[in-house]
């Protein structure tokens, strides 16, 4: 079953119109996320609070700590989703990053490299992986944590223009699931339909962009180093400077999580 | 002054939620950060500006007789048993307070609930408040008393 399943479709779909197409997805994003970024006027908004945190400074941060700290954001707030404080939220954000990084990457190399080619059983084993990792964690979020059913009481199927992102992911790793199993199993009109949803879906999320939290892969590390920005220059956000005491009581309220909600 | 929650800060984790005595801290429903609904049924206990673990939330006074410029800005440190506020006022003057956080042991500051034992752990975590209700003193207890945890507000 692990296989490549772009080989296969090589006979029906030419291998450059699977490559114009991932092409053109990385286009719609960047598009997406530029307009994204004019639209809302985050840049903007951005580079004014980083100013002004500036100005509050009491402190230059060198060269060598801004590095410390871009490499201490990738590594905490990027790699290990550290900024979540609900550990279930923290998982299940970490299945489906990892899970759409394996999916997409090999979804590339898999259609740049190796069709037509005998492929390493590896990648076509990974995409699988990946597709399942984001069906994992998406759907233990979907169901189980995200607000509106977990604090708002409503129910799963209650959709809203937030759930683009979401849904377009799942969807699109659910349907490339299916579309693989029905080509394994040799259901070729099946097996067509469900390409034809997984390629309606992934087009979804690629292309809605400006309309979904897809850019949040993107301002969300820049949004955390200037939050280190700022905690090492001095100006930490307004926040009074902590306290010159021992460290003597326990973790309070973050060892609790919110459960009245 | 009632608080607020800067967007880019909140993670959605619903302590504030939690902890609101007022149950107006609500998630949004579109961004699904945390918001304060009713900024007029605050009754301004700062709990929820404690509690934040990301130091999200601040307060800000009504626009007639503070118009904004001004900070309050507090850091909760449980781990060090303090809490510290730092106050900026509009002309750029400002003021750092550094208080504990007190706790006690059960029955040594509210001396009568020494001859109560301490509530254990599925009353800590009921919606009811401490011996509630018999401390209120009604005949045959509270009435229509909800079975389940609070949902939400339903729009």
């Amino acid at each position: 079953m692990f296989t490549n399943p772009f080989s296969e479709l090589s006979g029906l779909i030419p291998p450059l119109a699977m490559q114009v197409y991932v092409i053109a997805m990385v286009l719609l994003v960047a598009g997406g996320t530029v307009l994204d970024m004019i639209h809302k006027k985050s840049a903007q908004y951005f580079f004014k609070n980083a100013e002004k945190a500036k100005a509050e400074a009491s402190r230059s941060v060198s060269i060598v700590e801004k590095t410390t700290i871009a490499v201490t954001t990738v590594a905490v707030d990027v790699l290990t989703s550290g900024e979540f404080c609900n550990q279930p939220r923290r998982q299940a954000h970490l299945l489906t990053m990892y899970g759409f990084i394996l999916f997409a990457a090999t979804t590339a190399i898999m259609i740049f490299g190796y069709i037509g080619a005998d492929t390493p059983v590896i990648l076509p084993l990974l995409w699988h992986l990946g597709a399942l990792m984001l069906c994992v964690g998406g759907y233990w979020f979907w169901f189980f944590i995200r607000v509106d059913v977990a604090a708002e009481g409503n129910p799963w199927y209650r959709v809203v223009r937030a759930d683009l992102f979401v849904l377009s992911l799942l969807a699109t790793a659910t349907f490339a699931l299916i579309w693989s199993f029905m080509q394994a199993v040799g259901a070729s009109s099946l097996s067509m339909l469900f390409f034809g949803l997984f390629i309606m879906s992934s087009t979804v999320l690629f292309g809605g962009v400006l309309w979904s939290k897809f850019a949040h892969m993107f301002f969300k590390p820049a949004a955390a180093f200037q939050k280190r920005v700022a905690k090492a220059d001095g100006s930490r956000d307004g926040l009074p400077a902590p306290a010159d005491k021992p460290e003597q009581f326990g973790l309070g309220i973050k060892r609790l999580l919110p459960k009245n909600y | 002054m009632p608080t607020f929650v800067y967007m880019t800060r909140c993670d959605g984790c619903g302590h504030c939620v939690d902890i609101c005595p007022s149950d107006i801290m609500h998630i949004d429903k579109t961004l699904r950060r945390a918001t304060n609904i009713e900024p007029n049924m605050c009754w301004e206990c700062y709990s929820c500006v404690k509690a934040c673990p990301q130091n999200a939330i601040d307060v800000r006074g009504y626009a007639d007789f503070a118009p904004l410029g001004h900070k309050v800005r507090v850091l909760r440190e449980e781990e060090k048993g303090t809490i510290s506020w730092k106050i900026k006022f509009r002309d750029g003057r400002e003021k750092n307070f550094l208080s504990p956080i007190t706790t006690k042991p059960w029955g040594e500051a509210i001396e009568d609930l020494a001859t109560l034992p301490m509530p254990d752990e599925e009353a800590l975590n009921s919606q009811l408040l401490c011996y509630e209700p018999d401390v209120l003193g009604y005949e045959g207890g509270l009435r229509d008393l909800p079975g389940e945890l609070k949902q939400g507000v339903y729009y």
